[in-house]
């Protein structure tokens, strides 16, 4: 019963979404008030309804009612409550129905928090948000309906994949579609202001939130993926330029430089083309990492074949969002006023230089994507575009996009002073250039991309303190003043230095974790020890151990460092009852310096067991660089200026630096 | 649907039904030969898999591999013999790297041809900017000079 | 220029969704990968039977007649699947059907063949998988058909199904033996 009231929601959400769709686009076009007002109670009805329905399944999931065709292929009544829950996105038509849950709450978010924004333009972009809805309930309800039945209802569940019975993979996906749904709002507006005709600062401010948000997530959200493959597969691996992967990775990339650029309009009215184009693109971005990942049109050797009408339908909505919204761009786009002048050497420029890098990153990511499928629908020999590829593209690209992210936020607006910022900025080189020599020393001369992102990791870290140390002058005045500014220092400023500063950490840690990590492959029994990276690891005994829904054989080290006892180890691998597919467990150990991992694999069946221990050089950074950027983008949101409804305050022009 | 219900998650999992092992690795006696086929074995793709290398792999065909990777390089072949060897066999698509050839030039050179035409046209947008409102009849030293005083002042024509 | 600028994505989207138009033809199979076999002779290779009375396989085999070569094992589903087809096969006088056993233990080959009916003229047996890795085998079942001069002239990553032996494996067939 329950299900069928959510599949009636889901029925009644389109409904609603289609009355969204055309009454207040055609009311703000007309003048029609009334039309315009009712965006606001249907984009509230929408997710209400939407609401209704996931909870249907998540409800169907938590009871274990096999009779729904998706609960039945992936639950089963032994599995953890979070994974019962988690199950319900853990699939393709559920995951489908959570994604255009999350567009109806950024929609009605939209209608509760705009209350300040022009009605017309909040009637426009509730509409065209709704457009997005209606193709995407559309979508759900014809070729993934995650309310089908079966009949008779069989007793037990087939059991979620064991890989996605992991706490980091159940937040995931959630994560992710706020990322990536969240650029929806950006698209929509944009579509709304090409509509109109008009952009200016005020849009900037009211895109800015939205896109942040999306923003943070998605870091998050890619870096909760990351870890998980570090820490389920096994193999020590964090990133593999897959093209799932790549698939959310574009649309924060070029997220990164709507962010960027948006600051310009907001700040100079300036750019405003490009920051649509860029708006209109993430969230393009975003529909064609779901096109990828869901139509099978990508897909590995051996991996049966997917429902092509599946593809064939977001293909179309691909096509048509996407079309539609650029030649509305081509068309009213040539008719935005131009807007405030910039010298070449300026923020503005430097912003400028920063989308021209990061779309251009954006690129090659896509043409890695995309061209071993281009190859195969062109019938040339098939190709694979692997970590060489990137090594030997996207790092030259991105090593001065990393440089200017340490001079840019010390150029003034309007007209810059490149060299004053270079001197401000000697500390931070020097650190650089100690840094690649450092690493260059430790391995000399085979890894020349390590040392250089090093040392670009360390000029962007201690640049990006030096351009906050410079707000709040601080050792060139009385601590008291600096601290009055520290304080003062508005919201936004900081989210940009813990933004900036957790990319950097970030990027040490990438960097330290590609080149120089070690790695011991042996057949080891019971009392026999291993050596890496300074720690012993000595074997103690393998054995046999229970859990809810699997059993598994545990590997017990202990890890000695210099003779001394440091810690215990307990890989897994496990056997899940119902899915044959056995999983690893890796055991990690974190330290400042780095990780110590250990996974236990087969048994030859004489008492010894493959064993794999990696020494992981600094790959703490990695997530501890992801959580300082997340931090970074909610401080920034918090910022009052940002908030949605906060009244416009246009920031005093910065006095030109001669 | 038995697979398409995960694929889309796993990306990174063979979907491949696990091949018996029929040895677990065993690594080569010298450390620097070892070194050498770890880090082919990266180079080199799981054919099964997605976007994985035969280094970190369970799939039946990377255990081969791995293996005929170290009994070659103990039979004394050098790095590009074994290269070669496996492209006869799979084809370019075992490798990690595209082979440079004019088919594969968009993927090697298109980034930067891309970077280079989004200079020059970012170059240009910055030194006409300022001439935009002006009367097209201004040469381009006096274009160059208003650009120069508007560069100084222009924040009054700023919104 | 200016206007380049505007309308260059709409034209660069447009490209690419016709290029996914066409990845999404449900005849092209995304999974498949062009091997690199199809043209050149089959490696050399010589492989013992299944039983010491049973004949073996070598590629000396594989010249003089068009020969169609299965690799299958018993420890594997969709082989058992395609078996039937395998025995249509069979039964086309101009051809030879040879199959190679990967990885599998010669027992349960036995038993498998014992269970399902044998097709084959001859059948070697690949204990280890490296002759699979000189056909560039990618797993099990695959299936390669060898003209008369020993060269490669197809090959199918995956199990036969009717519509593959109707429109691909039999016209070629009919044409390398005309």
């Amino acid at each position: 019963m329950i299900i069928e009231i959510g599949h009636f929601a889901l029925v009644l959400a389109l409904v609603l979404a289609l009355a969204q769709a055309i009454l207040p686009l055609v009311g703000a076009q007309r003048g029609i008030r009334s039309w315009m007002l009712l965006a606001k109670p249907a984009a509230i009805g929408q997710f209400a309804f939407l609401l209704v329905a996931f909870l249907a399944l998540v409800h169907a999931f938590v009871v274990s009612d096999f009779s729904v065709v998706i609960v039945y292929l992936n639950s089963h009544s032994s599995m953890p409550l979070l994974y019962k829950i988690s199950g319900t996105w853990g699939n393709h038509e559920g995951s489908l129905l959570l994604w255009v849950t999350i567009l109806a709450f950024f929609g009605a978010l939209v209608a509760v928090f705009g209350e300040n924004l022009p009605p017309r333009l909040k009637a426009r972009t509730l509409s065209v948000q709704a457009m997005i809805s209606i193709a995407f309930i559309l979508f759900t309800l014809f070729t993934s309906n995650p309310f089908a039945r079966i009949s008779p209802a069989p007793f037990e569940g087939e059991e979620l994949n064991p890989l996605l019975q992991d706490p980091g993979l159940a937040f995931h996906p959630p994560m992710l579609y706020i990322g990536y749904v969240g650029f929806s709002i950006a698209f929509s507006f944009a579509v709304a202001a090409l509509i109109e005709g008009k952009v200016d600062a005020a849009w900037a401010r009211w895109v800015r939130p939205w896109t942040l948000l999306s923003w943070t997530s998605l870091t998050g959200g890619i870096a909760l993926g990351a870890h998980w493959a570090y820490y389920e597969l096994g193999w020590g691996g964090w990133w593999f330029w897959d093209p799932v992967e790549n698939a959310s990775f574009m649309p924060w990339l070029m997220g990164t430089a709507l962010l960027h650029s948006a600051i310009v309009v907001e700040k100079r009215d300036a750019l405003k083309a490009w920051t649509l184009l860029l708006a209109i693109l993430t969230f393009g971005c975003s529909l064609l990492g779901t096109f990828l990942v869901r139509s099978g049109v990508i897909t590995s050797v051996h991996a049966f074949a997917q429902d092509p009408e599946r593809g064939v339908f977001i293909l179309a909505i691909l096509g048509v969002a996407l079309g539609g919204a650029l030649t509305l761009f081509a068309w009213r786009a040539p008719v935005l006023k131009p807007g405030g002048m910039f010298a070449p050497v300026s923020r503005e420029a430097a912003l400028m230089l920063n989308n021209l890098f990061i779309t251009t990153l954006t690129f090659v990511v896509l043409l890695g994507t995309l061209l071993p499928l281009i190859f195969d629908v062109l019938g040339l020999q098939d190709i694979s575009v692997g970590p060489p590829y990137y090594k030997w593209t996207f790092i030259p690209i991105s090593l001065p996009l990393i440089l200017l992210a340490a001079v840019g936020p010390l150029l003034g607006w309007k007209r810059g002073d490149l060299s004053g910022a270079l001197q401000r900025l000697w500390g931070a080189g020097i650190l650089g250039v100690a840094g690649i020599v450092v690493a260059a020393w430790i391995d000399f001369g085979s890894e020349v991309m390590a040392a250089l992102g090093i040392g670009v990791g360390l000029w962007l870290l201690a640049g990006t303190f030096v351009e906050w140390a410079e707000r709040v002058r601080l050792f060139r005045t009385e601590f008291t003043e600096s601290w009055r500014r520290m304080r003062h220092l508005p919201r936004a400023a900081y989210g940009m230095t813990l933004a900036h500063a957790g990319l950097a950490i970030a990027i040490i840690g990438m960097t330290a974790s590609a080149a120089w990590k070690e790695e011991v492959v042996r057949q080891m029994r019971p009392g026999e020890t291993i050596e890496i990276g300074g720690f012993t690891y000595r074997l103690e005994e393998v054995r046999g151990v229970r859990g809810p829904n699997y059993i598994a054989e545990q590997a017990d080290f202990t890890v000695l460092k210099d003779g001394e006892f440091y810690t215990r180890l307990y890989p897994e691998r496990r056997q899940y009852m119902v899915q044959p597919m056995p999983t690893t467990e890796a055991a990690i150990e974190s330290h400042f310096f780095g990780d110590l991992y250990a996974v236990i694999g087969e048994s030859d069946g004489a008492g010894a067991w493959t064993v794999r221990i990696y020494e992981e050089p600094l790959v703490p950074w990695i997530w501890t660089g992801a959580i300082v950027m997340v931090l970074g983008g909610f401080v920034s949101m918090s910022d009052r200026r940002y908030r949605v409804g906060a009244p416009s305050r246009q920031p005093a022009a910065q006095p030109a630096k001669a | 649907m038995k697979t398409a219900r995960t694929g889309w998650l796993l990306p990174l999992i063979c979907l491949v039904v696990a091949l018996p092992a029929l040895a677990v690795d065993v690594p080569l006696d010298d450390p620097a030969l070892e070194e050498r086929a770890r880090h082919l074995m990266r180079e080199v793709r799981c054919v099964v898999c997605q976007s994985q290398s035969i280094g970190e792999s369970d799939a039946g065909i990377a255990v081969d591999l791995r293996r005929l990777i170290r009994a070659e390089i103990a039979a004394g072949k050098s790095d590009d013999e074994i290269r070669n060897f496996l492209v006869e066999r799979y084809g370019d698509f075992v490798l990690f790297t595209p082979p440079f050839r004019a088919e594969t030039m968009v993927l090697w050179i298109g980034p930067f041809v891309v970077l280079g035409l989004g200079l020059a046209f970012m170059i240009r947008f910055l030194r006409r900017r300022p001439s935009v409102a002006m009367p097209s009849s201004l040469d381009a030293e006096e274009r160059q000079r208003i650009a120069r005083a508007l560069g100084k002042d222009g924040g009054e024509n700023a919104a | 220029m200016h206007r380049l600028f505007f309308i260059l994505p709409l034209v660069v989207v447009l490209v690419l969704v016709a290029v996914f138009w066409r990845g999404l033809d449900p005849a092209r199979n995304p999974a498949s990968i062009s091997s690199a076999l199809v043209g050149k002779p089959v490696p050399p290779f010589v492989l013992p039977g299944l039983t010491p009375e049973m004949p073996g396989l070598g590629d000396a085999d594989l010249r003089g007649q068009v020969t169609v070569l299965n690799f299958f094992a018993s420890w594997c589903a969709p082989c058992r699947a395609e078996h039937p087809l395998l025995k249509e096969l069979a039964a086309v006088p101009e051809i030879r059907l040879v199959g190679i056993t990967y990885k599998d233990r010669l027992a349960d080959s036995l038993r498998f063949l014992a269970e399902l009916g044998d097709p084959f003229a001859a059948i070697g047996a690949d204990e280890t998988g490296r002759i699979g890795i000189d056909f560039g085998l990618t797993g099990v079942p695959e299936t390669f058909v060898i003209d008369r001069d020993g060269i490669v002239r197809y090959r199918l990553a995956q199990p036969i199904d009717e519509a593959r032996l109707a429109d691909e494996i039999l016209p070629l067939i009919a044409e390398l033996t005309r």
